[in-house]
């Protein structure tokens, strides 16, 4: 499958490089490898072309690959035949990268820019071994969207606190709406809601030695945020487990679902779904304990250079672009998130403006996800046993022993 | 010696003399050469890398039997394996399932070349198409099966969601493509059932399940051979279905070891090279079983000239 699914794409490079050479005898290449959707790939061509007309001698050849695909296709691209640049993930995502020794030390590109200032939200999550691995240009945030004509139909308010949610749940169910709706079939969304409980329940320092492995899975601090979680077990869509993110998204937008919790990217799921700035909401995830600083969830996007790469001076320039301030609030326009560079302006959509303010207010810490934040293989076994615990909430202490035993052989 | 006299005739060269021997082997060089890249070659290559704990990328660091220690202590291991007998013994229902409807389309009525074609239909789709179908078919909410059983019941069931149903979901959808492989199979076997022999049969009074079981059934025994064997090989590579039907869950339930192999080696949190090339190695020799007891069987019905 590979083979084939990759020969026409090669075909496809040589046949752009071919065509585009004579145009360029003098420019220098640089293969810049990419992820992107539709809307933020015209927006990143469109920052591309702007970079070729300050750097007139460099050309940005950029190769787009499916979402999905792409995640296994860079283990094969890094080592086989590295571009330029290559969009990846910050965080522990990069680990496995960076301590193979695939993706190439960027430092004197952070330097030389100040951007440990200008990018210092992001900094620390682009940081292994005291070193900059690479440029973050968007993030978003995440929290509880919310269906405001639910909340009007069942005469209840934006709660601020954990146990008002919780009273909420009960309303909402004797109105037979889901309080709670989310599609665990691809495993993640149930992750968000786990992040949120411990952050809320725990703290930001708690949860990030918990994902880096410091923290037993039979920890009482574990089995307290698994408690909370338990009181809103019955009041989460039943079967969510066969569901994709996007049907439970559907089930909010027709009203059969009060409250999600998501990631940003999904306001354009709703809005398709014919929900407006009236009727949807958002609310950060509500207080647990009081004494616990609060802390938000906010994945980066990456740019990084393999240490394969070719052409790793003129990607470095690149790099420093996309750092720029006027760059990051192009992007992040058109991308609907949030620029990482602290003198970008931000978009005026009104749940942009809703995230800018939540994570710029936030003292606690800014995690990146739990499948970012804990190694790949503790995040696929912690998300399958949250997966269980919806289905199964009497199975906790199985899935706690098994998700310890697995953090024991994983973080040796 | 009119041999000797006519190659006297031309010197003798050594392509001459080892001509005979070498011909078929020269014949059968390519397909041995890839055979040997492409399917023996692997198959030691697994076992080497078993040994081995290899994220892909990084240095090979060798454990030993440190993957199988593991792999037996490992909960999903069994649960895949436990999926794999169930995939195996239900899979089979494809057989007598088959052989049912093809002895119900042997028959000569206006448009039965229709109907055959309309049976055979859900083998011709892709199996991606099947797993889709049949996800939509489970889906709570707006699923038909959930919608029926929610009206028969009052409350729908989501097969998919369900840890202990999801198999048998999965397994159902695969049925339904593996009767339409068995039938036609059995039709084609029909065809050359011998008609002396039924005429025989029915003039010394055998009908219905009798006629079947003695007189019929042994004129398909290659037949039948065949659809087993596609079955249980069908059944032990079932990646496809689960794949995209359920990618494994709800939290593993449905694995199967091809699935858990694929996962453990390739998926996106996986790249444990060593681990599932373990699993691999388990799972080529449960194959070996069966497809040992094939050729077996093959072998010894060639000698007695079957």
């Amino acid at each position: 499958m590979r083979s084939m699914k990759k020969a026409p794409i090669a075909a496809l490079a040589a046949v752009a490089v071919l065509a585009s050479a004579p145009a360029m005898a003098q420019q220098r290449i640089v293969n810049y490898y990419a992820d992107f959707d539709a809307a933020p790939l015209a927006a990143m061509q469109e920052v591309i072309a702007d970079f070729e007309k300050t750097n007139p001698d460099i050309h940005v050849n950029l190769q787009n690959f499916d979402h999905e695909g792409y995640k296994t296709s860079i283990r094969n691209f890094l080592t086989a035949d590295a571009p330029d640049l290559a969009n990846w993930y910050a965080g522990n995502r990069m680990a496995p990268f960076v301590n193979s020794g695939q993706f190439m030390d960027v430092t004197d590109v952070w330097t030389k820019n100040n951007l440990d200032d200008l990018l210092s939200s992001a900094a620390a999550s682009m940081t292994i071994d005291g070193k900059k691995w690479g440029v973050p240009y968007t993030y978003y945030q995440w929290g509880i969207y919310y269906n405001k004509d639910v909340y009007k139909k069942v005469g209840v308010s934006v709660p601020t606190t954990y146990d008002e949610f919780v009273s909420n749940c009960e309303k909402f169910k004797a109105a037979g709406i889901d309080c709670v709706t989310t599609g665990t079939k691809a495993l993640w969304p149930a992750a968000g809601i786990f992040d949120y409980l411990d952050l809320r329940t725990n703290g930001y320092d708690y949860h990030m030695k918990l994902t880096s492995g410091a923290i037993p899975w039979t920890d009482k601090g574990v089995r307290d945020a698994f408690a909370q979680w338990q009181r809103i077990q019955p009041y989460i869509t039943a079967n969510n487990a066969a569901l994709d993110w996007q049907d439970a998204a559907s089930l909010l937008v027709q009203g059969k679902a009060a409250n999600y919790v998501m990631g940003n990217f999904a306001v354009a799921v709703f809005k398709q779904g014919g929900m407006t700035d009236d009727t949807l909401g958002f609310m950060p995830f509500p207080t647990i304990n009081p004494d616990v600083v609060r802390a938000e969830e906010a994945p980066t996007d990456t740019v990084h250079i393999p240490s394969g790469a070719k052409n790793p001076d003129d990607a470095k320039t690149f790099l420093a672009y996309l750092a720029t301030a006027d760059v990051q609030t192009k992007v992040n326009i058109a991308l609907g998130q949030l620029p990482i560079n602290k003198n970008s302006a931000v978009g005026d959509d009104p749940f942009i403006q809703a995230g800018f303010k939540l994570l710029s207010t936030t003292k606690g810490g800014i995690a990146q996800f739990f499948d970012r934040d804990a190694p790949a293989e503790m995040a696929k076994v912690g998300m399958e046993g949250f997966q269980q615990f919806l289905v199964q909430p009497d199975q906790l202490d199985n899935i706690l022993d098994r998700l310890e035993k697995a953090r024991q052989r994983i973080y040796k | 010696m009119a041999h000797v006299a006519l190659t006297e005739t031309r010197p003798k060269t050594w392509w001459r003399a080892n001509q005979q021997w070498l011909t078929p082997w020269l014949f059968l060089a390519p397909g041995m050469i890839m055979f040997g890249v492409y399917v023996v070659w692997p198959i030691f290559e697994s076992f080497w890398l078993s040994l081995f704990d290899w994220d892909g990328l990084g240095a090979k660091a060798w454990i030993g039997l440190a993957n199988y220690e593991e792999l037996f202590q490992d909960d999903a291991f069994y649960t895949s394996l436990q999926n794999n007998i169930i995939w195996l013994l239900l899979y089979l229902l494809a057989v007598p399932a088959g052989l049912a409807i093809a002895i119900f389309l042997n028959q000569t009525v206006r448009g039965i070349r229709i109907y055959k074609s309309l049976f055979f239909f859900p083998f011709v789709i892709s199996q991606v198409v099947v797993g889709l179908m049949f996800s939509w078919f489970y889906a709570p909410n707006f699923g038909l099966f959930f919608k029926l059983i929610e009206m028969v019941t009052g409350k729908g069931v989501a097969v998919l969601a369900d840890p202990n149903l999801v198999t048998y979901g999965i397994i159902a959808a695969g049925l339904w493509p593996q009767i339409a492989y068995c039938m036609i199979l059995y039709l084609t076997g029909l065809n050359n059932v011998n008609p002396e022999q039924i005429e025989a049969a029915r003039l010394d009074g055998a009908k219905g399940f009798r006629m079947l079981w003695h007189v019929v059934l042994p004129q398909l025994r290659p037949a039948t051979f065949i659809a087993v064997v596609v079955t249980v090989i069908g059944a032990l590579r079932s990646f496809d279905l689960v794949s995209i039907m359920t990618d494994g869950g709800p939290f593993g339930s449905s694995r199967v070891l091809s699935f858990y192999m694929y996962e453990q080696a390739l998926s996106e949190y996986g790249y444990r090279m060593g681990y599932g090339a373990a699993i691999a190695v388990i799972l080529f020799l449960i194959m070996m079983v069966f497809i040992s007891g094939f050729i077996w069987k093959m072998l010894r019905d060639e000698k007695e000239g079957y």
